[in-house]
């Protein structure tokens, strides 16, 4: 077993203690958004009750106590990732705003028409669609990098792929398969082609140590909410010459040295694209999970979630043998938690419905991945993930509960 | 599972597990309309043969969850044979079962059929597809149907 204390680690989830339908609350959707611990919410409340005010504007004690506060979150959040400077690390509303900033500020600086962005088959929408709005104001061209019957990046033709392309932007763990993504090694042949990289890091920095510097990419886009931290925050990392180049997102408060009647001049980074008063609180809540996080080290998350994974491939595969078909790979060197799978006959929604009657939340849907689930043939999935307040017991009931949903849609 | 089987009644299981009026027509003379739920990916596709004012045939092809499945299933026996303006009423009398909820959670639907719920309408079996109102995610699943049908309907402006 790992080094985690699952069951000390509960104890720090109030929501763990709630019941849906008289039963304990099994929570299996930490892929899609996480729980939230008392320390971050201590935290949150300690801002709140003890110390708030706006930040970078007062110089009263509160206000320099709120900056602090605020600023050494930044530095948490920083250290957390490897990054060489807090300045790297810019406050944004969540993931998918992270893109859209690099999308509308690098993006449209560097790209003119018919440049090419790669892009890959599995991923996210938050990394799909702020590149079509680009491509289709700029005339870009989209390549994708196709996936193999495995379940993995299909790199075979990678080199002609990237041949002339710009940007190659691709998530580090799927949200949907679960596969770990290669990062130091496709950011290598990015720039070997002469293009940047961007990852999508929102499903690996919550599970898997993580360095900027080692990884070698350009930009790198995570959120808070899938690490303990509250929803309302996350963060593009890059590095500090791109974002010294680059043009500010929104205009406003906070991202000017100066203005005049005339014209602005624009802040240094990483506040010059934090226009206007940020998420203050939450981002005081990140810091406060990526404290919790590193108490617990990340090595020891992934363990614990790699044999989480594993117990739960081997529990579905001995129940449901071949009416059950898992999406995503089966070594667990080679993915994340995230398990997504389909009865051969009871729809996901069927699947996800009757196991909340047993208080276990999945999810059920496309997870904002259209074109992979085009790719895969399939409408729709049921996934469970699991975080660090998971153990084997919630499988267990997990696979309980799919049983009852066997026997209710008698398949 | 009290809550559950208010859901899942036997006879919305029976319609899921074999669906009926499942084919296609040939198009034309017949009229396909397409339906999409964006949230969960459930598709309905309706097959439409409409001549003097009735709805002569129907047949229905698509995938989905039980609830959208079955749904489709119940609504093409309802309206297989009726006038148009019978199947108006049908649709009706089955969107004011689920519409609480419906208009509660997505802002008021109103269509071209929205108008006084009629009291002569027997719904018969349809009622059983009244438990997915306590379940309110689900409201747009038993729907989906008779929105496409609607806009079938109207496409066919009456049929002609
Ligand atoms: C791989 C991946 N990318 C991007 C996102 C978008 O994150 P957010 O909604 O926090 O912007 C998610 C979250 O669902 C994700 O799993």
């Amino acid at each position: 077993m790992s080094s985690l204390s699952v069951a000390k680690i509960q104890e720090d989830f109030p929501i763990l203690k709630r019941e849906v339908n008289g039963k304990r609350l099994v929570y299996l959707d930490s892929a899609s958004s996480s729980q939230t611990p008392t320390s971050v919410l201590d935290a949150m409340n300690n801002c709140y009750q003890n110390t708030y005010a706006n930040v970078h504007r007062g110089v009263y004690t509160i206000a320099e106590e709120t900056t602090s506060a605020f600023e050494g979150a930044r530095l948490a959040i920083s250290r957390f990732i490897g990054a060489s400077s807090p300045s790297e690390v810019v406050f944004t509303r969540n993931a998918t705003e992270a893109v859209n900033l690099v999308a509308q500020t690098w993006g449209r600086t560097n790209l003119k028409p018919g440049d090419a962005i790669v892009l890959t088959q599995m991923e996210h929408h938050a990394n799909i669609v702020p590149w079509q709005m680009l491509a289709a104001e700029l005339d870009l061209e989209l390549r994708w990098i196709p996936i193999t019957p495995d379940y993995q990046l299909d790199l075979t033709n990678l080199e002609s792929l990237l041949s002339g392309a710009k940007l190659l932007a691709f998530s580090s763990m799927s949200n949907v398969l679960g596969t770990i993504n290669d990062v130091p090694a496709l950011v290598a042949a990015a720039h070997n082609a002469g293009a940047l990289a961007l990852v999508d890091a929102c499903q690996s920095v919550p599970n898997l140590p993580t360095n900027v510097v080692t990884d070698n990419s350009d930009f790198m886009v995570f959120s808070a909410h899938k690490m303990l931290g509250p929803s309302g925050v996350g963060a593009l990392w890059a590095r500090a010459e791109l974002l010294e180049a680059m043009p500010p997102f929104l205009g406003g408060g906070e991202m000017i040295r100066d203005v005049t009647l005339e014209g602005f001049t624009t802040n240094e980074i990483p506040w010059k694209f934090e226009a206007g008063t940020p998420a203050i609180v939450e981002v005081i809540g990140w810091g406060a999970a990526v404290d919790y996080l590193e108490k617990i080290g990340l090595a020891a998350v992934r363990e614990h979630e790699a044999e989480l994974t594993a117990y739960a491939l081997d529990a579905l595969a001995d129940r449901f043998g071949k009416k059950l078909t898992i999406y995503g790979p089966l070594d667990i060197a080679h993915r994340g938690s995230a398990i997504s799978f389909l009865f051969e006959d009871i729809h996901a929604h069927d699947i996800s419905q009757v196991v909340d009657e047993e208080a276990v939340c999945v999810r059920a849907g496309h997870h904002c991945a259209k074109p992979l689930m085009r790719v895969l043939g399939v409408p729709a999935t049921t996934r469970a993930s699991f975080y660090i307040y998971n153990d084997t017991r919630d499988i267990d009931i997990l696979v309980d509960a799919l049983v009852r949903a066997e026997k209710f849609f008698g398949v | 599972m009290s809550g559950l089987e208010d859901l899942y009644r036997e006879i919305i299981l029976d319609h899921y597990r074999a669906p009926r009026n499942r084919g296609t027509l040939s198009v034309p003379p017949a009229h396909q309309v397409e339906g999409f739920n964006p949230l969960c990916g459930d598709e309905v596709v309706l097959y439409l043969d409409i001549s003097d004012g009735a709805i002569t045939d129907i047949t229905t092809a698509g995938q989905g969850c039980s609830i959208s499945q079955a749904s489709t299933s119940m609504m093409s026996n309802a309206v297989k044979g009726k006038s148009v303006e019978e199947s108006r009423k049908i649709i009706r009398a089955f969107k004011a079962l689920m519409s609480v909820h419906e208009s509660h959670l997505q802002g008021a639907e109103n269509g071209p059929t929205e108008g006084p719920v009629p009291d002569d309408v027997r719904l018969g079996d349809l009622e059983a597809l009244q438990g997915v109102v306590k379940f309110p995610v689900r409201i747009k699943c038993a729907t989906l149907a008779w929105n496409t049908l609607i806009q079938g309907l109207d496409e066919t402006s009456g049929g002609s």
